[in-house]
């Protein structure tokens, strides 16, 4: 048994004769585990409630909350609340995803960055605003992504 | 009770607990509907169908609202027409808009409301979906930018099939409907059974083409192309060409296809009477020396393919007989061809069905034998209409001709095959006579007819009291082999298929298909059946020919190489 197989038995073990109201709160806790949801949990998932795997994938696909990807080493977190908004993050998303090559919701091919967008952050003053693994990044730009996503290549070097 | 309620200033009786669209359809009155679906449980959704109820300050869905006594309703006051009229607009202001190149163009229900309300300005234009088309499956394409969410192929999938292949992915404007983990269609639980593509109410879902290959196979000098018709079809086809349902088309559509350029026609019914020879045979073997009971056709490739994913303990269970379709194909590519001395690499083997699950059989790795396939290409009957009609032929005006012998040969056994209950029918009709030696008395089977999802009945044969139960739409085979996993033991042979009332009604057949053209089609089927001299598989002399010539005898050694194959454990994901 893989190990990724086996931490989702275990939880899985911790809701006997679960019926399809604990779908939700088992998905959130693979989701802790896991760090997001595989293809794999979702179709123990489905067996242990013996719900089709495709009703799960839409009801996880409904909330922002759940991801279907790897996260990367380092997660970042773009705000898109509404003081981001307006001082213009719709462009430094773009921006991002042009540098990492991926789309929001996706793990770039070295697992390195992993892209999230999130409603707010709590932290308008720095608008717009970017968060990689808890380090914020304030008043970002479209001209300041490179230097900031350069800097973290580089300390993997 | 009846109750008395008002509407458009008309005083009509409804039932306590009809809804307002229930009551105004036994009146003979209509509003749109789009994702109401008869006989499943409301949901309100679409909002089509709207109308002003008096004393209530919104609209409300004709659909999901009862009718309360003194009810007062109005069903197309201008307020509820330019509801609809704006539901419409804002259906249109994403939609692709090539209606010119749309395999439903003519037949779309998006195209008929918005001319049936009059809309003849783009008023609101929104962004357009782009989504990539599905062609992964074998049987099915999918193409969510023309969908609309009406959400008729989701409940379809669960509600009917029980297979919940699609779902609706996502939230709000970026929802669409989609397998889990966005799979193609090929690699999701779907048992390509098309259930979806006949509740479809545009062209967001059809079946994928075989037209083009045939074209040119027809071109092709050096090919022979055969073509097999499955029994539904000639009761099927009328209405592609504004004849009443259920018309026996045989003749003319013998004549059509010889005109399109296909040297032999047969029919799958024939094919059919050689099924029953050997499920028959294997019934009865089963029964006599303690094989696996219930035993369970396996015609049905849907029911196959969901039987391998969600009821592989049964799998046992099932017959080893390859479908009518897969049995016509081995036997023209050896029979056939070693009769007429055709290389088997020179015929083209084209089949037509009600279904577009024959198209995923046909490619089956167990249906290849040495590289070469029983069957080519299927076409459904939609495809067969249109081809009919590519090829400039007016299917009216033809002179009936006969199918050619003797693959073109058939019992009325062979043909009720079309109808839910007609493979246990003629099952038992050979079944009968191989277990006593003598023809049924009645070759009727009452308890097995008609169109209800399960039928069940007690058979005498000889001493033996035989068992059967009939059941169409996979919802209803989920329930029965639960029953049969909690010990019911009182059941020796099963029928099941995958589309409700059988192959009449398959994912292959005339958009529209509705509850008349069903029973009409089955009708006509048992109407052949009465009126037919051969009305058993084992008395078709063609049958006799084969097996006296080429076979030797049921689940003989070249039976068992040709006719039957098995199935195994899929996993689903």
């Amino acid at each position: 048994m893989s190990y990724m197989k086996t931490i989702v038995q275990e939880i899985l073990d911790q809701y006997p004769n679960a019926g399809r109201d604990s779908l939700i709160p088992i998905l959130q806790h693979m989701q802790e585990k896991l760090g997001f949801l595989s293809e794999e949990s979702v179709i123990e998932v489905s067996k242990h409630l013996k719900m089709p795997a495709s009703k799960i994938f839409g009801v996880a696909t409904f909330y922002n909350q759940f991801r279907f990807n790897q996260p990367g080493k380092y997660h970042v977190q773009v705000c898109r609340g509404t003081a981001c908004h307006v001082l213009g993050s719709a462009t430094v998303l773009d921006e991002i995803e042009k540098n990492l090559k991926i789309k929001t919701g996706q793990t770039t091919k070295d697992k390195l960055f992993s892209l999230e967008v999130v409603a707010c952050i709590g932290a308008c003053g720095l608008a717009p605003v970017i968060s990689i693994n808890g380090e914020f990044h304030a008043k970002v730009g479209t001209e300041s992504i490179k230097g900031i996503f350069e800097d973290y290549r580089n300390r993997e070097e | 009770m009846n109750l008395t309620i008002e509407v458009n200033n008309n005083i009509i009786t409804a039932n306590q607990g009809d809804t307002i669209l229930d009551a105004l359809s036994q009146n003979g009155m209509t509003v749109p509907t789009l994702c109401h679906m008869k006989g499943l449980f409301p949901t309100g959704a679409c909002r089509m169908c709207v109308v002003e109820v008096e004393g209530r300050r919104n609209l409300v869905t004709a659909c999901s609202e009862p009718v309360l006594d003194g009810m007062k309703i109005k069903t197309h006051s201008a307020r509820v027409i330019e509801s609809r009229k704006t539901i419409v607009e804002l259906l249109l202001s994403n939609h692709p808009d090539d209606c010119l190149y749309c395999e439903r163009n003519g037949s779309c229900e998006l195209q008929d409301l918005s001319e049936d309300l009059h809309i003849r300005e783009r008023r609101i234009s929104g962004q357009k979906n782009k989504y990539k088309l599905d062609v992964s499956s074998a049987s099915i394409v999918r193409d969510p930018a023309k969908c609309i969410l009406c959400g008729r192929c989701v409940r379809v999938c669960e509600e009917i099939e029980g297979v919940s292949a699609i779902e609706f992915v996502g939230r709000g404007s970026k929802t669409f409907i989609d397998t889990s983990f966005n799979h193609g269609l090929n690699l999701s639980t779907c048992v390509n059974c098309g259930q979806c593509i006949m509740v479809c109410p545009t062209g967001a879902l059809k079946e994928k083409d075989h037209i083009s290959e045939i074209k040119d196979m027809l071109a092709e000098p050096e090919k022979t192309v055969v073509v097999q018709y499955a029994p539904s079809i000639s009761v099927s086809l009328a209405e592609e060409f504004g004849l009443p349902s259920g018309q026996n088309m045989i003749g003319l559509m013998n004549a059509a296809l010889r005109r399109m350029g296909f040297n032999y026609v047969f029919d799958t019914s024939f094919s059919a009477d050689l099924t029953i020879m050997e499920e028959a045979s294997e019934l009865v073997h089963r029964v006599q020396n303690g094989g696996k009971l219930p035993m369970i056709t396996s015609c049905c490739p849907g029911w196959v393919k969901y039987a391998e994913e969600f009821q592989h303990d049964m799998i046992e269970n099932l017959s080893s007989c390859k479908s009518p379709q897969q049995m016509m194909g081995a036997i023209i590519k050896s029979y056939f061809a070693e009769t007429e001395n055709i290389a088997p690499e020179n015929i083209y083997s084209v089949s037509i069905m009600p279904c577009t699950a024959k198209k995923f059989e046909q490619q089956r790795e167990e249906m290849i034998q040495n590289g070469i396939s029983d069957v080519d290409a299927v076409l459904t009957t939609r495809e067969l209409a249109r081809m009919i009609r590519l090829y400039g032929i007016d299917i009216t005006k033809m002179e009936p001709e006969l199918a050619d012998s003797p693959l073109g040969t058939r019992s009325s056994a062979g043909k009720i095959f079309g109808t839910s209950g007609g493979v246990m029918e003629a099952a038992i009709r050979s079944a009968h006579y191989f277990i006593t030696g003598k023809e049924m008395v009645k070759f009727q089977v009452k308890g097995v007819r008609g169109l209800e999802g399960r039928k069940e009945a007690k058979v005498n044969i000889g001493e033996m009291e035989v068992g059967v139960v009939v059941v169409s739409g996979l919802k209803n085979a989920e329930i029965l082999m639960e029953e049969i996993r909690n010990g019911r033991n009182d059941i020796h042979f099963i029928e099941v298929m995958a589309c409700p009332g059988g192959c009449i009604n398959g994912g292959g057949q005339p958009i529209g298909t509705d509850d008349e053209a069903i029973k009409a089609r089955m009708l006509s089927l048992y109407d052949i059946d009465e009126k037919d001299a051969i009305k058993m598989s084992h008395k078709n002399p063609y049958i006799k020919e084969l097996y006296d010539k080429f076979l030797g005898k049921p689940l003989g050694h070249k039976s068992h190489e040709l006719l039957h194959t098995h199935y195994q454990k899929r996993d689903i994901n």
